[in-house]
């Protein structure tokens, strides 16, 4: 088709992928969209297509984004899956940062005090007893963890705490909460507590034994490859 | 110039008071110019176990108010010329005082003193607050009980954010054949939690709260296990390094001999 100058588009096993080309303007984009849209008429009776949008090295606001989905959905039919842009902004980039990095700390947290941070916390001292420690990330203490932690603060259920010597009070994951039983234990050395692949309850485990559970571990890479 | 050491604890009823009469007849016993400072406004005790109740004419919160000298309110003790007593108000309440005037006080009170104790009320509010102002240095006071190493753990958090050096902790009424047993927590335990330097270890003993009954500090007296505790701490205070008390309790050749005739039990 001659008109289809920006547009390409491909069918997968999983639905359509439309490839935008990233150097036009975006509203001739749009017209171009809205042209090809109304040129597909689907039947009634045809099954839901997804769709994915390529958008290359074009960065979209969030409102452009809206847009574009409405301008899919007006159309029957016709799902919008994903939206993919190679790039991101600088304060998008920043903020995955934080959010993934390894936060040291070196200090002892006391009855009373709050550690809070955003991504990974490695704590190299000990969490006492009424002392808490939050992350957005997975947690690991170098020392007697004996408080409450909670990893995966704003919801992240991979999350895992990992301690030198786990006797805590509570775990935390996402919204799950653990307990440590009401007898007085001494803790374990070297233990690790996730969510059971049937995302109930928090399980312990070995630390060593993390890697089978858990293999990536590494959010930052984790989230740039699935955006 | 002297130094100002705060005791205090959170929790109440662990020994404050106790600690701060001993060590002060401790440091006065060592030839040391020290001044008491009972900061426990409406509370006030450390006058009754110094035995010095009845000498008090004004009190901390008249010298804040301007009321009277600083000199005029400083009580003299009765067996030292070197130890002396700033009581506190019994009337007022905790709002009296303020950060600023016990900054203002110990500050007046540093050039004639070697040491100045402050007697911290329990509770980590205005009181403690107050009591904290003013201080260099820090002591904490536990008992080898949870709740009450719960307690030092918070306020040791507290005293971490001020301006002084890292607290010391005094380990108080230990009971030997307790932790023997394994019902109380022990020494190790209690410093691997709170991880701070430890100044000593006083075990509890039916003689400190005789003394302190009598309005005499268990510190005056020669060979209790109690006294020597707190002079080894005043001694560690100087700067000296003395070892820890054994706990175990020394068991004489005549004692034993009366155990085995049924004399004494």
């Amino acid at each position: 088709m001659a008109s289809n100058k920006w547009i390409t588009i491909k069918g997968t096993r999983d639905g359509l992928t439309l490839f935008m080309n990233d150097q036009c303007a975006w509203n001739e984009l749009l017209e171009e969209l809205e042209e090809i849209l109304s040129t597909k008429h689907m039947a009634a009776d045809e099954p839901l297509i997804t769709v994915k949008i390529e958008l290359g090295n074009r960065y979209v606001t969030n409102q452009q984004e809206q847009t574009l989905r409405e301008f899919i959905r007006k159309h029957n039919k016709l799902v919008v899956d994903k939206i993919a842009s190679n790039v991101i902004l600088k304060e998008e980039a920043l903020q995955w940062k934080e959010e993934t990095d390894v936060n040291l700390h070196n200090k002892i947290i006391r009855s009373g005090q709050v550690l809070e941070i955003n991504g990974d916390l490695l704590l190299v001292g000990d969490v006492n007893p009424g002392g808490k420690i939050i992350a957005t990330g997975n947690i690991f203490v170098m020392g007697n963890l004996r408080g409450i932690a909670h990893a995966g603060a704003d919801g992240n259920r991979d999350a895992v705490i990992a301690a030198a010597h786990m006797a805590p009070s509570q775990l935390r994951i996402a919204e799950v909460i653990s307990r440590s039983p009401d007898a007085d234990s001494e803790g374990v050395p070297m233990e690790c507590g996730f969510i059971d692949s049937k995302g109930e309850q928090i399980v312990m485990d070995r630390i060593s034994t993390i890697a089978r559970s858990r293999p990536d571990l590494n959010a930052f890479e984790r989230r740039v490859m699935n955006g | 110039m002297g130094e100002a050491i705060v005791i205090t604890s959170g929790k109440g009823g662990v020994g404050k008071t106790t600690t701060t009469a001993n060590l002060g007849t401790s440091l006065a016993l060592l030839d040391k110019k020290v001044c008491l400072i009972d900061t426990d406004i409406g509370l006030r005790n450390l006058d009754v176990i110094m035995g010095l109740e009845n000498r008090i004419i004004y009190d901390i919160v008249d010298v804040l108010e301007k009321r009277c000298k600083i000199s005029q309110a400083l009580i003299k003790d009765k067996r030292f010329d070197c130890l002396y007593l700033l009581p506190a108000a019994q009337t007022s309440d905790k709002s009296a005082l303020t950060p600023e005037g016990m900054v203002q006080i110990i500050e007046e009170l540093k050039p004639d003193y070697d040491y100045i104790l402050i007697d911290c009320p329990a509770g980590i509010e205005q009181g403690y607050r107050n009591a904290v102002a003013g201080a260099d240095k820090s002591i904490v006071v536990t008992t080898p009980e949870k709740s009450s190493v719960r307690d030092a753990d918070r306020i040791i958090g507290l005293l971490e954010q001020e301006d002084m050096e890292p607290p010391h902790l005094i380990i108080n009424r230990i009971r030997n054949h307790m932790i023997k047993n394994g019902d109380m927590l022990d020494v190790d335990e209690i410093i691997q939690v709170l991880s701070i330097d430890l100044l000593g270890i006083v075990a509890d003993d039916d003689d400190v709260i005789k003394a302190s009954n009598h309005g005499e500090p268990v510190a005056f007296q020669p060979n209790t296990r109690a006294s020597i505790a707190y002079r080894n701490i005043a001694r560690r205070i100087l700067g000296e390094s003395v070892p820890l008390l054994s706990l175990e309790e020394k068991v004489s050749f005549l004692d034993k001999v009366k155990k085995a005739f049924g004399i004494k039990k």
